[in-house]
This record gives structure tokens, C-alpha cells and sequence, in this order.
């Protein structure tokens, strides 16, 4: 059977919305150099490396080969894995199970992405089969702003409710100071913000980052000789659902209960809100940080509404969701995954800085992409 | 499946991807581009730990991951490691019209080769060990195409 | 250290213009793959895909390959590059103990783009893409910069070229199977001297699956005679810029068979049948020297010796190779299939008698920049 492994350090650039005074290796670089500092290593403790971002937001094929230099993986193993927006934890679970499989114990993953340096839109618009969808419906807000206001006709959810949320992951990224947006941000603001596609606001939605992040994983003796508290790998799952927009379910998240549902088996969690300490969630759009509370089993069906106005996923609430700001304060997309793995491994490292809550012994990261997708991890304090 | 394309007609749709990109140039090669452009000069970057000197130079010395901060002129001679006739057509990608040349010219003073064009000679005559300096273009705008091509040294 | 084995395989004929969609070429290829080893979808629980958003003209183009990979409501994970590195990933999942059976697909459609716009795309935008270099002229330097180091001569290099095409002429998967000559290949038009049309692979279009499994999973969904062991991986990358390598030089693909050969602790005379990279004719003889097979710089005198034809002593590329069909990201998994077959004792009029170890190759990046090498043995 594999081993059990845990990250022993995190290293990310000061994301912003142009990095013009680095190119995508440098950027690479400055994650990786920080990453091995967190952890205390040099390169050349690290035995493989996997790498990861979106081909058409740089127009870099073989990112791989051409990262080399800022990677530092000349002269080592390295691959690439790519996913769209949950990249990042695809990475970062390329980067475990290469240290699980026992074939090497120090791995690095790393996602990055210059967001700045193409049209992210029209990008994106290619994911959509081309004789199909691609004219019709493609691109990131028109789908998110559909499912929900499917969800407020059905259970009642109001654009205040996502605004709030909006609200609390911006006034978080204050205390980061990693994050690209980072001003006081009030409800009022939010639903005074530019309607982009209703019912989805200017503020309610995630900007596009330039950035990289870099994840360092080690098996478990190793992981007890580089970290005082290593943040333990308990769980990786992915769902995928269908291979067309049109074939999906709206209403609810079926990809993200299958897969948290799994994730909490795997990690004997039975009460997710009360036993986990603290979530860094994937939520490209505020919208889902209140439609999608549902599939995280946080609540049950068409109860959203109510937790997030209760305050319950605030910083002093009974599960602080997203104390980094979260993805509508920082989106370099092939890295926004893998930094919430990285930020959820630092609340358990206790190396999250003002944006540290207290006493964390298990972590959820998540990340969302693709055709509706979901990918969960869950971390701890202790061994799995 | 088989034997679907007897029943029905087979459409293709064509297609292209259209995005526009700027690529930002970094701290080393804005640096590398700059003295390349306005001063008509070829610098490389010397490892402070193993001493390997990049051209193009590095944002960290791919052997030791150290940073380079040390820099020296190139003289802008080399020597050709490798090169290649290119005899078919790509307009889209290709700087000439074939036959042009391709070398990997190892520069001297540099322990690393630089990929370019070697022109100003018959493509027959170019040979492995052959020694180039650089040409510089008139124009130039900060890119790899200021220095036109390599040729040889009388 | 838990073994894992390749208990199904499957793969489309490669065609140059085929009219299905990727999607279909992925049904066809995974569904060949379960019924090789007569298991269901539902015996799989996990999935990763190897494919390339370039050579796709999508975004996220595993997205449309979730279904017809038998992805759906599974575990899926997207490996962009050479299969080989698809097989390792699904390797390292199963061996981590989280899965115990997994479906590794590859599907390329090369025909519906351009390969030298697509493999432009590899090279650096702040400094080599402007030149214009592409697979193609970047492979005539390395060409021509092995022929410097070696010795060796264009007439050895269209040798590689003949015995692929024939071996291929047993393969029924096979692009362009051909009785040429060494003539053909010298007559045939110089695209990139040293290269003729001849000594450079077709870009083609198919698809290609394999299920792997933990031993445990595989002694109850197969039989004795459908498992092959993988017993040994290795990768490693050189450096980016072909300036920065010597590109006669095989270092990084050495360092990736050493650790291979240790792991199945084998030696390259143990081996009796190879699959290695070929898309260009030198770069055949190039590799065997890095996979240990013979000295630096004899593979040319090895090939125009015989020692790597069909009935040679070590029988490399019976299948014909990547020279006869090259559908990039499928090339390393057609590989591996190949040696599966050759274990199996199933590969027809191309069958190496009695082997009994196979070592199958792929590359990532230009000349060769990432290398990875299995060893598989019955």
C-alpha cells in the first residue's frame, strides 16, 4: 500500500492583475524559491516535480519543457497535468500520489498562470465543443449566473445573500497579503457593482490574476523530519460529470457532493461544518459560495441562504470559509487550486500569518473547473 | 460505426483560435533585449556558483538554481554546432523564403549555444565548426531578430 | 512495492484524415481496451486522460473526451504530453494504494491542424519562436549535430527509415506500411538537411487505452495470458533551450533508463524486444545508445549492421514504429501496447519469439528534452 504524505511547505508569488515586471519562468521561479525556503530545502532535496497550467491562456505548449529554468527541474523527472480551473488540485494531486506511490518522497507541485498576457474570455470560450456549444454558451459568468438564479427561484436565495459572501471573502483578503484585490469591500458595494450577467455582479466575480504557486509534498518520514507540524494528506477525490454544458444537472452540484461525500468517508468526517476548522473553497463567483453550501453537505438542500447570513462561515464563525480572500480576491487560474491546498496546509502548519485561525486540526481545499467538476482535499494535523 | 461515412454525408467544420497574447519579457531578458537593441550588444550571465556563462542568459543557473547577477559582453563570434538547410515553406512561421539557415551557433565567452540564422554564405557551404559573428539588424525593436543573422567570418 | 500490470489494451487503426470525432476515436479505443480483458466500465475506478489542448484547437480538451473514457462519476486526472507519461501517472495512483484499476487513454487527431504552427508553440515566445523553429527544423539540427559527434551518415539514417516502413508492412494499425529502399528514402524531397520526407513520421489520427491494474485487482478481473507487468519506470527532463544541451547528447534520457532498468532490475541485455521514440529516423539509433543497448555514437553502425531489424539481436520498433504512424500524444502508449502485445505473444506476423522483457519509449518536448522508459516483462 502507498505512503502516507503530508505538504512541508508553500511558496506563492504576490499575485496582482499584471506582473509586468516578470515573465512566467521568473514568476515560476519566485514560487518555487519561497516554497523551498518555507520548507527549509534546497532543490536539491526535491525528487519530482509536476507542473500545471491552462495552454491558451499563455500559448505555451509544453510548459513543462519550457518552465524549465524557473522549475529547477533540469536533469529531473517532471510531467505536466492540466484540467482547466481545477488545474491547481489536479496538480497537487499529481504531486501526492507521485509521493504516495513510494517512487520518490519529496515532490513539488507547482501552478501558475500569467492571466494578464491573453483575452481569459475568449480563451475560455474554447472549452465548448465547437460544433455544438461553443457559439451559445461558453465562457465562465453566463453559466455560474444561470445556475443561480435557478437556485433563488427554487429555494429563495436573493442576490444580498451572494453579495454578503462577496462581502466576507474580500474583507478577508485584507489579512493576505498575497492577494491581488485587497480593499473593504461592504454588501452595498457589491450590489451597487456593475451587473456583469444576472443576477452576477461586478464584485461578486473573481478577477483574473497573474501568479504561481508551488506546493511541496514529502512522505511521511521524511514529512517529520522537514516540518514541525506537516499538514497531512487525509483525502484527494475528484467527479467529473458530462461532457456537455447541456447535459448538466443546474440545480444542485452533483460533482461537488459525490466528491465531498467521498472526501469526508475517506477522512471519517460525518459533520463536515462542525468538524472541519476551516475551508478554502474553490467559488469562482460569490454566487456559489452560496448555491454550492448545499453540496459541501454544510447545510441542508436550499438552507444556503441562511448559514451564510447567520455569519456561521465568517472569520469568527463556527467554520471560517476562505480566510485568504478566496478565488474572487486572487484567480491565476492554473494556481487558484493549489493555492487553497497550499493556504489550508499553512491554517494546519499554523504558518497562515493575520489570516491565521486558531487551532486547526482539519482543513477542506477545493477546486472547480472544467465541465462542472469538483476536486477535494482534505487535510489534517494528525496522520490519516 | 463502421461504415457510416456510406450513409451519411461527413461534415467538417474549420475552425481557428484567435487570441491575442503580450508576452512579458522579464528581468533578465527586458535586460538581455535592452542592451541588445540600444547599444547593438550581446551580454551573457555567469553562475556565481558553478561559473556556466548563458546566452541567452538565465534567471537562475539551470545546473545549481542560484541567481545571476553577474554579467559579461560577448565579442558576437561564435562557432557552429549544428545547422540545418531548411527547404520547405511555412509562411506563417518562417522569417525567409527557403532554402535558409538555420545553426546553433556556440558563442564565445558563452558556454551555451544560441539558435539563429546563419545567412550571408551559399546553404551548401555552411559547415559544423564553421566561425560566425553576429549581424546586427539596422532596425531593431527588442526582440531575438535584432541581431539579422550569423555569418561567416572572412 | 506493489506490482501493477497492464491487463487490457485497445487501439484504432492510425490514419492519416480520419472522419470520426476525438471523442469517438477515444469510444472506440477504451471499449477495445475493457472487452481485450472482458471487464466493464464498472470495473474501473479511475481514469486519466492524455491529450493536448494545442493539437485539439480546445480548451480543456479532456473535457470532451470525460464520457467516451468511461470518466464519468470517477476519479479523472489529464496528463498533457507523451502517453508513457500517462501510464506513469496511472501507475503512481494505483500504487499509492488509493486506486486499484485504471483506464489510460490517449487520443490524437494531428490531421485536423498544423504540426509546425502547433509545434512552433514550443518554443520560447520571448526568444526562438520568432525564428520560425518547429519539430521538424529542430530535428534536422539534432540530426545533423549527431552525425558531427558519430560519424554517422544519412545513408544509416535511411536505413532506420526502410526497416520501420517494412516492419510496419505486418502492422494492421500501421499508417503508411512500405517496401521502400534506402534509394527512396535518399531520393525522397530534403526538407531539413539532413531529413528527407522520408526520415520524418506522418502526423496521423487514433487513439489508444489501457487498463492497468494492482496485482490484486488484476488476478481476479484477468487471466494468466492477458497480464504484463510494469516493472520499471523512469523520467527525466534536460534543460529547455536546445542551446543549453549538446543535442548529440543523451544524458537525461540515460539518467530516466538507469532508474528504470534498477527498478525492474534488469539490464539493457535482458531486453528482448524495443519500442523507442522514432518520429525521426536518427533519433532511433540516438536513443538505443541512451538506453544502453550500444556505445555512444555506434547506434548508426549497429542499425546498418542489423542488429535492430526484425530478426536482428535486439528487434526494435517491430511495429514499425512512430516512422509509420505518429499520433504524438498516442505515440508512447502505442508503444507500450506494442510490448504488451510482443509479451502477450499476440502480435501477430510481427511477433518477437519468446520475449519474455519489452522496453517501451516516449519523449516530451523538442529533440528529445524529456525522456520517459518502461521496462514491461510477462
Amino acid at each position: 500500500m502507498g505512503k502516507r504524505v503530508g505538504v512541508v511547505g508553500v511558496g506563492q508569488t504576490h499575485h496582482a492583475a499584471h506582473r509586468l515586471d516578470a515573465s512566467g519562468v521568473e514568476l515560476i521561479a519566485e514560487a518555487v524559491t519561497r516554497a523551498l525556503d518555507d520548507a527549509q530545502v534546497t532543490l536539491d532535496d526535491i525528487d519530482a516535480i509536476v507542473i500545471g497550467n491552462m495552454d491558451h491562456f499563455e500559448n505555451i505548449n509544453y510548459v513543462d519543457m519550457w518552465a524549465t529554468d524557473g522549475l529547477g527541474s533540469c536533469m529531473k523527472p517532471v510531467f505536466k497535468v492540466t484540467t482547466g480551473g481545477t488545474t491547481g488540485t489536479t496538480v497537487g494531486a499529481a504531486a501526492y500520489y507521485t509521493a504516495a506511490s513510494g517512487m520518490f518522497d519529496v515532490v513539488m507541485g507547482v501552478g501558475w498562470e500569467k492571466n494578464s498576457e491573453s483575452d481569459t474570455q475568449a480563451a475560455i470560450a474554447t472549452c465548448a465543443n465547437p460544433v455544438l456549444e461553443r457559439d451559445p454558451f461558453a465562457g465562465a459568468i453566463g453559466p455560474l449566473a444561470t445556475e443561480y438564479s435557478m437556485y433563488m427561484k427554487a429555494y429563495g436565495a436573493t442576490e444580498e445573500d451572494a453579495a454578503i459572501a462577496a462581502a466576507r471573502d474580500r474583507n478577508n483578503a485584507l489579512n493576505n497579503p498575497y492577494a491581488h484585490n485587497r480593499m473593504h469591500v461592504t454588501v452595498e458595494d457589491v450590489m451597487n457593482s456593475p451587473m456583469l450577467s444576472y443576477p452576477v455582479k461586478f464584485l461578486d466575480m473573481c478577477p483574473r490574476s497573474d501568479g504561481s504557486c508551488a506546493v511541496i509534498f514529502a512522505t511521511e518520514e521524511k514529512a517529520k523530519k522537514l516540518a514541525p507540524q506537516p499538514a497531512w494528506i487525509h483525502a484527494s477525490v475528484v467527479r467529473h460529470d458530462y461532457t456537455h454544458f447541456g447535459d448538466l444537472e443546474w440545480q444542485w452540484m452533483p460533482t461537488l457532493e459525490r466528491a465531498t461525500l467521498q472526501a469526508y468517508k475517506l477522512a471519517g468526517i460525518t459533520n463536515p461544518l462542525k468538524e472541519l476548522d476551516v475551508a478554502e473553497l474553490y467559488l469562482p463567483c460569490s454566487t456559489c459560495a452560496v448555491k454550492w453550501m448545499d453540496s459541501f453537505w454544510f447545510c441542508d438542500r436550499g438552507q444556503a441562504p441562511k448559514l451564510i447570513r447567520s455569519g456561521a462561515t465568517h472569520m469568527d464563525g463556527i467554520l471560517p470559509i476562505n480566510p485568504s480572500g478566496g478565488v474572487v480576491a486572487t484567480n491565476p487560474i492554473g494556481a487558484t487550486a493549489l493555492i487553497r491546498v497550499g493556504e489550508a496546509a499553512w491554517q494546519i502548519m499554523g504558518r497562515a500569518g493575520d489570516r491565521q485561525v486558531p487551532g486547526v486540526k482539519k482543513a477542506i481545499a477545493t477546486g472547480f473547473g472544467g465541465c462542472s467538476w469538483s476536486d477535494v482535499f482534505i487535510l489534517g494535523a494528525d496522520l490519516p | 460505426m463502421a461504415g457510416w461515412k456510406d450513409e451519411v454525408e461527413e461534415i467538417v467544420f474549420p475552425g481557428k483560435i484567435c487570441v491575442p497574447y503580450s508576452w512579458t519579457v522579464g528581468s533578465t531578458l527586458s535586460k538581455w533585449y535592452v542592451q541588445l537593441r540600444d547599444d547593438g550588444e550581446i551580454w551573457a550571465n555567469r553562475c556565481p556558483s558553478c561559473g556556466r556563462v548563458y546566452v541567452p542568459p538565465k534567471i537562475k543557473c539551470i545546473e545549481c538554481y542560484k541567481d545571476m547577477n553577474e554579467w559579461v559582453k560577448l565579442p558576437g563570434t561564435g562557432t557552429v554546432e549544428t545547422y540545418t538547410v531548411v527547404n520547405y515553406h511555412e509562411p506563417s512561421l518562417h522569417p525567409k523564403k527557403p532554402p535558409f539557415v538555420y545553426g546553433v551557433i556556440k558563442m564565445d565567452g558563452a558556454d551555451t549555444g544560441l539558435v539563429h540564422l546563419i545567412d550571408g554564405v551559399a546553404p551548401e557551404k555552411v559547415k559544423v565548426g564553421m566561425r560566425v559573428k553576429a549581424v546586427l539588424a539596422k532596425e531593431r525593436d527588442g526582440h531575438i531578430t535584432d541581431i539579422k543573422h550569423f555569418k561567416p567570418i572572412a | 512495492m506493489e506490482r501493477v500490470a497492464v491487463i487490457g489494451v485497445g487501439q484504432t487503426k492510425y490514419q492519416q484524415g480520419k472522419r470520426e470525432t476525438f471523442h469517438e476515436l477515444v469510444y472506440e479505443a477504451a471499449s477495445k481496451a475493457l472487452k481485450d480483458t472482458d471487464i466493464t466500465v464498472e470495473d474501473i475506478d479511475n481514469v486519466v486522460s492524455v491529450s493536448s489542448d494545442f493539437w485539439d484547437g480546445r480548451t480543456i480538451s479532456s473535457m470532451a473526451i470525460s464520457d467516451a473514457s468511461g470518466a464519468f462519476n470517477k476519479d479523472i486526472s489529464t496528463v498533457e504530453g507523451d502517453g508513457t507519461f500517462g501510464v506513469l501517472y496511472g501507475m503512481m495512483r494505483i500504487l499509492s494504494g488509493s486506486f486499484g484499476t485504471t483506464m489510460v487513454v490517449a487520443h490524437h487527431k494531428g490531421t485536423e491542424s498544423n504540426m509546425n504552427g502547433i509545434t512552433n508553440t514550443s518554443f520560447d515566445p520571448l526568444v526562438e519562436r520568432r525564428l520560425g523553429l518547429d519539430a521538424l527544423s529542430s530535428a534536422a539540427l539534432q540530426a545533423r549535430r549527431y552525425m558531427h559527434t558519430s560519424g554517422a551518415t544519412e545513408e544509416q539514417f535511411a536505413m532506420v527509415s526502410v526497416k520501420n516502413h517494412v516492419n510496419a508492412t505486418r502492422n494492421p494499425f500501421a499508417t503508411v506500411p512500405m517496401e521502400i529502399t534506402v534509394e527512396d528514402v535518399m531520393n525522397s524531397a530534403m526538407l531539413a538537411s539532413p531529413l528527407k520526407k522520408l526520415d520524418c513520421s506522418p502526423v496521423c489520427d487514433g487513439a489508444a487505452a489501457v487498463v492497468l491494474a494492482a496485482e490484486r485487482n488484476a488476478k481476479k478481473l484477468s487471466t494468466n495470458k492477458k497480464r504484463v507487468w510494469l516493472n520499471g519506470v523512469g523520467h527525466c527532463a534536460d534543460a529547455y533551450r536546445l542551446g543549453d544541451r549538446d543535442l548529440a547528447d543523451t544524458r537525461a534520457l540515460k539518467k530516466a533508463a538507469k532508474k528504470a532498468y534498477e527498478m525492474a532490475g534488469v539490464t539493457p541485455d535482458d531486453i528482448d524486444v524495443a519500442e523507442v521514440y522514432d518520429a525521426f529516423s536518427y533519433m532511433e539509433p540516438l536513443w538505443l545508445e541512451g538506453l544502453g543497448f550500444c556505445e555512444d555514437g555506434t547506434g548508426p553502425e549497429f542499425e546498418e549492421r542489423g542488429a535492430f531489424d526484425f530478426g536482428g539481436k535486439l528487434p526494435v520498433n517491430p511495429s514499425g514504429g512512430r516512422m509509420s504512424a505518429n499520433p504524438v500524444q498516442v505515440a508512447g502508449l502505442a508503444a507500450v501496447i506494442e510490448c504488451v502485445l510482443q509479451l502477450r505473444g499476440e502480435a501477430g506476423r510481427r511477433q518477437v519469439r519468446g520475449a519474455e522483457k519489452a522496453l517501451a519509449h516516449g519523449i516530451n518536448g523538442m529533440c528529445g528534452q524529456s525522456h520517459c522508459v518502461w521496462i514491461l516483462g510477462k
